[in-house]
């Protein structure tokens, strides 16, 4: 199993502040990789300077054996990285549609990709002209993830999909997250819900005060409750 | 130290520099005789204080106003009207001061309160708007302000020429009421430029700073960030207005163009950048090297054009052409915006005087 | 791809048409106040040209900043410049366009008015990089350079054109009015009503119809998750500073046909007009741009008819009260 992404020494600073302090992880190609952590551990941070909206101060990012780190963020995401960020981000004055023009760089909106993508998220060819800032914020999140897989990527960076959002629709986001892992793709999904990381998890990262302090097997850490309790301060069972 | 209200100037050279002008504008009167020196030294000194109150604004909250100029109009022509219509006599210019600072006090007043109700990023632009239309109107009500004309008035008794305290005998020039003008100007300007020193040293000032470092973090520390900066634009207001009486006092006139015109605008940004951003002692630098190369280089620009034209060389000759000095500052202010944006005190100060 | 039928619509959010009425309202008030119906017209006409001059000149500035937070101080000397480079065609060739056949007259105006437009367009793309990118994201710098690049561009212009008022005759077949019955409108205004009208549509179908438009449109709203999708907004900003600063090249020339004369004053004097309809617009907002020109050309010819005095002040008052109104203006775009 290769790593399609590596980080290695990353040290990140916003302004003055030492966000990250040396990030070393790899993902593996073709499998979902969760980061997990306390609020403020990092996580976004880790993925914004992965996506290039951070510049790492030292350290090195590679994809596919490339390095991406001094890369512009438009560059990165040609090379193959689709981005969810945490905020959402949907364009709320454009359409649904058309944040998904926008979203399919390289031509005309592909109409079997559109089909599987509806196959999940049957609300956005609902509401395909309507404008994005009036989707609730489910179908606004789905919106998002749906921009990121519109075309093929190699490497799909998801920030905190299932945040806010009610149970039920919790349950049928983790549905649409496994139906694009069976496609192959290469996932690292940043997430709070155990449950979720649990259900979708092949590796685990854990972070905290930036750095990872933990990597592994995701089935490994969901049958270690005391391992979940001293990393993440949290018992299985009684989140569940 | 308790008079620089515990903020020196933290440079050696920079300290000689200051001792330098200021011992300069002192003597002025006593070593370079001649009227046209006067007039240099004396708009060094108005300009100082003006642009330090505008440094208090720009330096200290970082925010743009182009307005500054209308509380300096503000202040001549409460002078130039009030000698004008009531006479020249001390009871007018204490009609000006009562009407001319309450007056500045209450437009700073509005334009902060507006401006804060609305995004800050309109601030500029709302102040140029405001300023342009005062400008308008203080050349259309001639009737009130003589127009394009401007007024000329007469000065008290004790401050004209013909007011002779000491003779020729002694100094080989008459000490008249003109030199005690000069006098009041430069010590009314020394005690504004000192009350500003108290204000940004003071923990107002301070919080000032942390404004303009992360407005929102200032907020969420519990200040009140509207009072704070409305606060700064008056007390600006009231020392540009200030400063504005003073001109007056000096030129015995004003005018559009000697108080209110968008190039003195320009004139007072030049000398904030050049002197250094948020150190007050920049407006002193700034005012002195600017008004001395206003007043000097011109007349070199005028040679070399001359040298120019006469050697026959295309463009250069309208390009060195005095009129066109503000060309060169303008690509001089660029440069220092773009170069040292910390200006000649962050320079010899050695570090950056202002963050970022 | 093919068309998708959505099989249900969210409610559209009303549409905000108050901003729209107020340009229309305004001049209705006008009528019993103005009294003659005839000087109604020509003041209403009167309005819309200018208003749509002052458009062609703003839509720019207000485009460049919603798309990159960026305030150019210096959008005045585009339109300076835009009006002094028409001279340059049209002085020389001044038979032409005093010649009595229309055809032979836009024969000179058109290649003069893109002349202008090439030249600011030009000076769009030296002033992004040399003044506005090395300060990029800082808004005090940003001022301050762009208002040192204000200053050299208007020296310049005194040193290439010298001081003195530089006559810009209109072309013969535009000078003179319709006559309508007791009402006369005249042919330069309509024509430059048109122009507006044209440059309105035009960039709101870019906006709305193209791939470009739809990126300054997601650009203007968040500029971050347009990159993370691959594309450069640097360059996008680029081609719309550069288009903006043609359009206020553009604006120059018609408002020196208008006034029939160019001084490099009337930079500093438009860009007061023009930061005051982008501040009514709301910053961003090309929509909101539109109508504040046009509310602020009807303040300034109505207020000029009716109380010649207010009209120094008109405008302040104008802005004043649509910000009391909406203090981010008649349209808030950016929620930066
Ligand atoms: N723009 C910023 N300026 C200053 N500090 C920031 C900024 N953004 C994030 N931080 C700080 O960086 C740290 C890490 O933030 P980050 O958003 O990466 O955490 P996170 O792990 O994603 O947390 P959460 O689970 O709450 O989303 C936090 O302490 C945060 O306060
Ligand atoms: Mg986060």
């Amino acid at each position: 199993m290769s790593a399609l992404l590596k980080l290695s020494g990353v040290e990140t600073y916003i302004g003055r502040y030492h966000i990250l302090q040396g990030v070393d992880f790899e993902v593996p190609e073709g499998q979902t990789t969760m980061l997990l952590g306390r609020n403020g551990a990092g996580k976004t941070t880790t993925l914004r300077t992965i996506m290039g909206l951070w510049q790492a101060k030292t350290g090195s990012i590679t994809l596919s054996g490339e390095p991406i780190e001094k890369l512009a963020t438009p560059d990165i995401a040609q090379r193959g990285v689709g981005y969810v960020p945490e905020s959402m981000a949907v364009f709320s004055d454009l359409t649904v549609k058309e944040n998904l023009v926008l979203a399919a760089r390289n031509g005309p909106l592909d109409d079997a990709q559109l089909a599987w993508i509806f196959g999940f998220f049957p609300a956005l060819k609902k509401f395909w002209l309507s404008r994005a800032g009036s989707l609730s914020g489910g179908q606004k999140q789905m919106l998002s993830i749906a921009r990121a897989i519109v075309e093929p990527r190699k490497l799909l960076l998801i920030d905190e999909p299932t945040k806010g959002l009610a149970p039920a629709i919790v349950m049928s986001l983790i549905e649409c997250l496994k139906e694009i892992k069976r496609r192959g793709a290469t996932i690292l999904l940043v997430e709070q819900n155990f449950h979720a990381a649990r259900e979708l998890g092949d590796q685990v990262l854990v972070m905290d005060n930036g750095t990872i302090v933990h990597r592994g097997d995701m089935a490994a850490l969901a049958a270690d409750v005391p391992l979940q309790e001293r990393l993440l301060g949290l018992s299985l069972e009684a989140h569940q | 130290m308790m008079i620089l209200s515990g903020d020196p100037p933290r440079s050696r050279t920079l300290s000689i520099l200051l001792v330098v002008i200021v011992l300069a504008l002192l003597a002025t009167p006593f070593i370079f005789p001649g009227a046209k020196a006067l007039n240099v030294a004396a708009k060094i000194c108005i300009f100082a204080a003006l642009v330090a109150s505008y440094d208090l604004l720009l330096g200290y909250t970082g925010s743009v106003s182009f307005a500054h100029t209308m509380f300096y109009g503000i202040g001549s022509y409460a002078i130039a009207i009030s000698l004008y219509g009531l006479g020249p006599n001390w009871a007018s210019v204490a009609v000006a001061v009562a009407a001319g600072l309450p007056l500045a006090l209450l437009l700073a007043l509005a334009i902060g309160l507006f401006s804060l109700r609305v995004e800050a990023i309109f601030f500029a632009m709302i102040t140029l708007a405001v300023a342009s239309a005062f400008l308008v109107l203080a050349s259309q009500l001639s009737w009130l302000t003589g127009g394009e004309d401007g007024r000329s008035f007469q000065l008290p008794e004790l401050l004209r020429p013909g007011t002779v305290f000491i003779g020729k005998e002694w100094f080989g020039f008459p000490i008249n009421g003109r030199i005690l003008t000069y006098y009041l100007v430069l010590s009314a300007c020394a005690l504004m430029i000192l009350a500003l020193l108290r204000v940004v040293n003071s923990p107002f000032g301070r919080v000032l700073q942390a404004i303009r470092e992360n407005r929102f973090r200032a907020e969420a520390l519990g200040y009140r960030t509207v009072f704070h900066l409305t606060y700064a634009n008056c007390i600006a207001a009231v020392i540009a207005a200030c400063a504005g009486m003073l001109n007056a006092l000096w030129l015995r006139y004003a005018g559009p163009d000697t108080s209110l015109a968008f190039s003195i605008m320009l004139d007072i940004l030049l000398m904030v950048v050049i002197g250094g951003m948020g150190t007050i002692y920049g407006a002193i630098i700034g005012a002195a090297i600017f008004i001395l190369a206003q007043n000097y280089l011109q007349a070199l620009m005028s040679i070399a054009s001359t040298a120019a034209s006469e050697a026959g060389l295309p463009l250069l000759p309208g390009l060195l052409h005095p009129d066109r000095w503000l060309l060169w500052l303008g690509l001089l202010f660029i440069a220092s915006v773009y170069f040292f944006p910390t200006g000649v005190v962050g320079r010899l100060r050695g570090k950056p005087a202002a963050k970022h | 791809m093919s068309e998708i039928a959505a099989t249900d619509t969210l409610p559209k959010p009303r549409r905000d048409i108050a901003p729209l009425l107020l340009p229309v309202v305004l001049a209705l008030l006008m009528i019993p106040l103005v009294g003659s119906a005839s000087s109604w017209v020509t003041l209403t006409v009167a309005s819309l040209a200018m208003g749509m001059m002052i458009f062609i000149m703003a839509s720019g500035l207000t485009l460049v900043f919603g798309l990159m937070d960026v305030l150019n101080f210096g959008h005045g000397a585009f339109i300076a410049i835009g009006a002094y480079v028409a001279t340059l065609v049209l002085l020389p060739l001044a038979s032409w366009a005093q010649a009595d056949s229309l055809l032979t007259n836009l024969a000179v105006l058109v290649p003069a008015a893109l002349l202008s437009m090439g030249v600011t367009g030009a000076l769009g793309l030296v002033v992004e990089r040399v003044l506005v990118l090395p300060v990029y994201g800082q808004h005090l710098k940003q001022i301050l350079m762009t208002t040192g690049g204000l200053i050299v561009a208007e020296q310049t212009m005194y040193a290439l054109f010298g001081p003195q008022i530089i006559p810009m005759p209109l072309p013969a077949a535009l000078r003179g009015s319709f006559i309508l019955g007791d009402v006369a409108i005249s042919k330069y205004r309509l024509l430059a009503l048109l122009i507006g009208l044209v440059i309105f549509v035009a960039i709101e179908l870019v906006l709305n119809r193209t791939k470009i438009g739809l990126l300054i449109r997601a650009g203007v709203e968040n500029r971050e998750m347009v990159e993370a999708l691959g594309y450069r907004i640097r360059r996008l900003f680029l081609g719309v500073f550069m288009t903006g600063s043609a359009l206020a090249g553009l604006g120059g020339v018609m408002w020196g046909l208008y006034r029939e004369q160019v001084h490099a004053s009337i930079g500093d004097e438009l860009t007061v007009l023009v930061f005051i309809v982008v501040i009514i617009g709301g910053l961003g907002s090309i929509t909101g741009c539109f109508i504040g020109a046009i509310l602020v050309a009807m303040v300034a010819n109505y207020g000029g008819f009716l109380v010649p005095k207010l009209a120094l002040v008109s405008n302040i008052l104008l802005m004043v009260a649509v910000l009391m109104w909406r203090p981010r203006g008649l349209y808030a775009v950016t929620s930066r």
